[in-house]
């Protein structure tokens, strides 16, 4: 079993490799990870803590608009710009993160969904994200002066580069004795308040690490397209990544990848056949997904190779 | 010409107004969704498409079957409950035994149907319903003119909600649906049709969503899009209020609908924005909700 998911991981990077290579259009492939970034940010609280925040798209939206705002009016480098945006998304996340973690359940995604509402009228009213425009020209910069990342290639290694890491940090994560204890709450709340951990604590770390890697995502995804829009911090893009993280398995590693390779790659060709019916289309599988597919592709295949052999953990 | 915060009077007074209004439409929805929730404890994400619904419906029925405002005022509700009515059947049953955010995230499917559906049929932007002649016009209060229509739309929900009020807290049927939140085996035991009143329960949240919808109509624009954010600001108001509690709900909702134009008065900008503070400053300070009890 152990081989069979080396080889899916190393099939994997192979493709992601030679991907720009392959024809593929190198602009629609970082957008591609960059959105399974986030879903793999998201999929830290959903996935491994069990808490639904239906307000994701607050951080992703805000650092994208922060980074863009600090490289076009401030003149910051690329880096710098990228830290920035994080900063506020840290900052942002340990804030509603707080008042969040009080409560748990449906009552906890309705109060991330209310407060990133919040977060969406202050991007709408403020000047610095240019209001119903948005931002846009903004500038990708070059890596400390040295590489340009005008080029579409270099910026899809540099995006893979960043994405790759985060993966590996968020597996370790969750295998460090810390992701124990999420493991944990995820299972019994109550239980891991009585051995004694103090698992609001616990939460608001996670909660905090999930909206800075999401951030971090639509920092790079502000780079990579060189504009942000309200649509990125709007609910719809919340709404969105629970359904990448769902469709392709929630509390899995792989999944939220290819969820957010589906959803991504769906709306980009179904925009342009059905228009506004792409809507439907999404609520749809929203539906199926929630009534007979909870496990999402991932879940599901682990389930079967698990009756066969053991556990496993893709 | 008195002024309060260097605003005149009448500037004041009228935006007060509008906020009841406001108001007004926030207990209505806060008022469904609490329904909802102390029976089926499902938080219904797709209250604003119902409320969308409600008005497209009342839209339709003037401009394609010549049904005027009374008339829509009745069945939009009805139609729309039904529709809840096989949703709960179809759908909503099936997620009872597992975690209550699926039922979210289903609703939340439904809602992205129901918009984009109306988006792809009707085009994105808003439509105009005509206020009903009887209604027209306006009464001359000396300080200000009061809105014939604004001041039914007040009239008609506190009416409404006063109605569901004593409905489900003095009636033999909210008795049992009061039971049935406490205990739905016990209940069904006793022979009463726990699934049926389910269903029923969430018909008449949901017709209470699309009459908000029916009575919006002539003050708003009718949108596909205009419940999708009314419905963040009414959860907001819930958890101000405190989840399941009804007395909680009608209460929250107009006091913020008022809270939210006073604050067009004193700091147009935060106008968005304040019930989401205020919801802030309520979690701080009592997780509950202010009618809410800790569980």
């Amino acid at each position: 079993m152990r081989a069979q998911i080396i080889t899916v991981y190393v099939a994997l990077a192979a493709l992601a490799l030679i991907a720009p290579f392959l024809g593929l259009y190198p602009v629609f492939l970082m957008k591609l990870l960059c959105f399974a970034m986030f879903a793999c940010a998201f999929n830290l609280l959903l996935g491994f803590t069990k808490m639904l925040s239906f307000g994701h798209a607050a951080y992703f939206g805000a650092s994208a608009y922060v980074t863009g705002w600090l490289v076009t009016a401030q003149g910051w480098g690329t880096i710098a710009g990228i830290l920035g945006g994080v900063a506020v998304a840290l900052l942002l996340g340990l804030v509603i993160g707080a008042i969040a973690v009080r409560r748990q359940g449906i009552y906890f995604a309705m109060i991330t969904l209310a407060l990133a509402q919040l977060v969406f009228f202050v991007c709408l009213q403020a000047d610095f994200t240019g209001g119903e425009n948005g931002l846009q020209g903004i500038p990708r910069g070059s890596l400390l002066g040295v590489v340009g990342l005008g080029n579409d290639r270099t910026m899809y290694y540099f995006v893979l580069a960043v994405f790759v890491a985060v993966f590996v940090l968020i597996r370790r994560i969750v295998h460090s004795p810390f992701g124990q204890v999420l493991k944990a709450i995820r299972a019994n709340e109550p239980r891991a308040v009585s051995l004694g951990y103090k698992v609001d604590r616990y939460k608001l770390m996670a909660f905090v690490l999930s909206a800075s890697l999401s951030g971090l995502a639509g920092s790079l995804k502000a780079l990579v397209l060189g504009f942000v829009t309200l649509s990125d911090v709007s609910q719809t893009s919340s709404g969105e990544v629970i359904l990448m993280t769902l469709l392709g398995g929630s509390g899995t590693f792989l999944g939220p990848v290819i969820g957010a390779n589906v959803v991504v790659t769906l709306q980009e060709y179904l925009s342009e056949v059905v228009g506004a019916w792409v809507s439907v289309i999404i609520g749809a599988i929203f539906v199926v997904c929630v009534m007979v597919f909870r496990r999402g592709f991932v879940g599901e295949i682990q389930r079967r190779f698990a009756q066969r052999s053991g556990s496993a953990a893709l | 010409m008195t002024t309060v915060f260097g605003v005149p009077l009448p500037a004041i007074l009228g935006q007060l107004m509008l906020g009841l209004v406001n108001g007004s439409f926030y207990a209505l929805l806060s008022l469904g969704l609490a329904v909802i929730f102390g029976l089926l404890g499902v938080v219904n994400f797709a209250h604003g498409a119902f409320y969308m619904l409600g008005a497209f419906a009342a839209y339709i029925g003037l401009a394609s079957f010549g049904i005027n405002y009374w008339w829509a005022l009745l069945l939009a509700p009805l139609a729309v409950g039904l529709l809840g009515m096989v949703i709960e059947r179809l759908f909503l049953r099936h997620l009872y035994q597992v975690e209550p955010v699926y039922g979210l995230l289903l609703t939340f499917g439904i809602a992205l149907i129901a918009e984009g559906v109306m988006r792809s049929l009707f085009g994105a932007s808003g439509k105009s319903y005509p206020v009903p002649p009887l209604l027209q016009g306006g009464f001359n209060l000396g300080f200000m003119v009061l809105p014939i229509y604004r001041a039914w739309v007040i009239l008609a929900s506190v009416t409404v909600c006063g109605l569901t009020w004593f409905l489900i807290e003095r009636t033999r049927l909210g008795s049992r649906l009061r039971a049935a939140t406490e205990n739905a085996k016990l209940v069904q035991a006793f022979g009463i049709n726990v699934p049926l009143l389910v269903m029923c329960t969430y018909g008449a949240g949901v017709a209470l969503a699309a009459l908000a919808g029916v009575l919006a109509a002539p003050v708003v624009q009718v949108s596909p899009l205009m419940g999708s954010s009314l419905v963040i600001v009414v959860f907001a108001v819930v958890v101000i209020g405190g989840m399941g509690s009804i007395l909680g709900a009608i209460v929250s909702g107009l006091v913020l609908g008022l809270v939210e134009g006073l604050t067009k008065v004193i700091y147009p900008e935060a106008s968005n924005i304040v019930v989401f503070v205020i919801m802030a400053v309520v979690l701080i300070w009592r997780p509950a909700g202010l009618f809410g009890k800790e569980q």
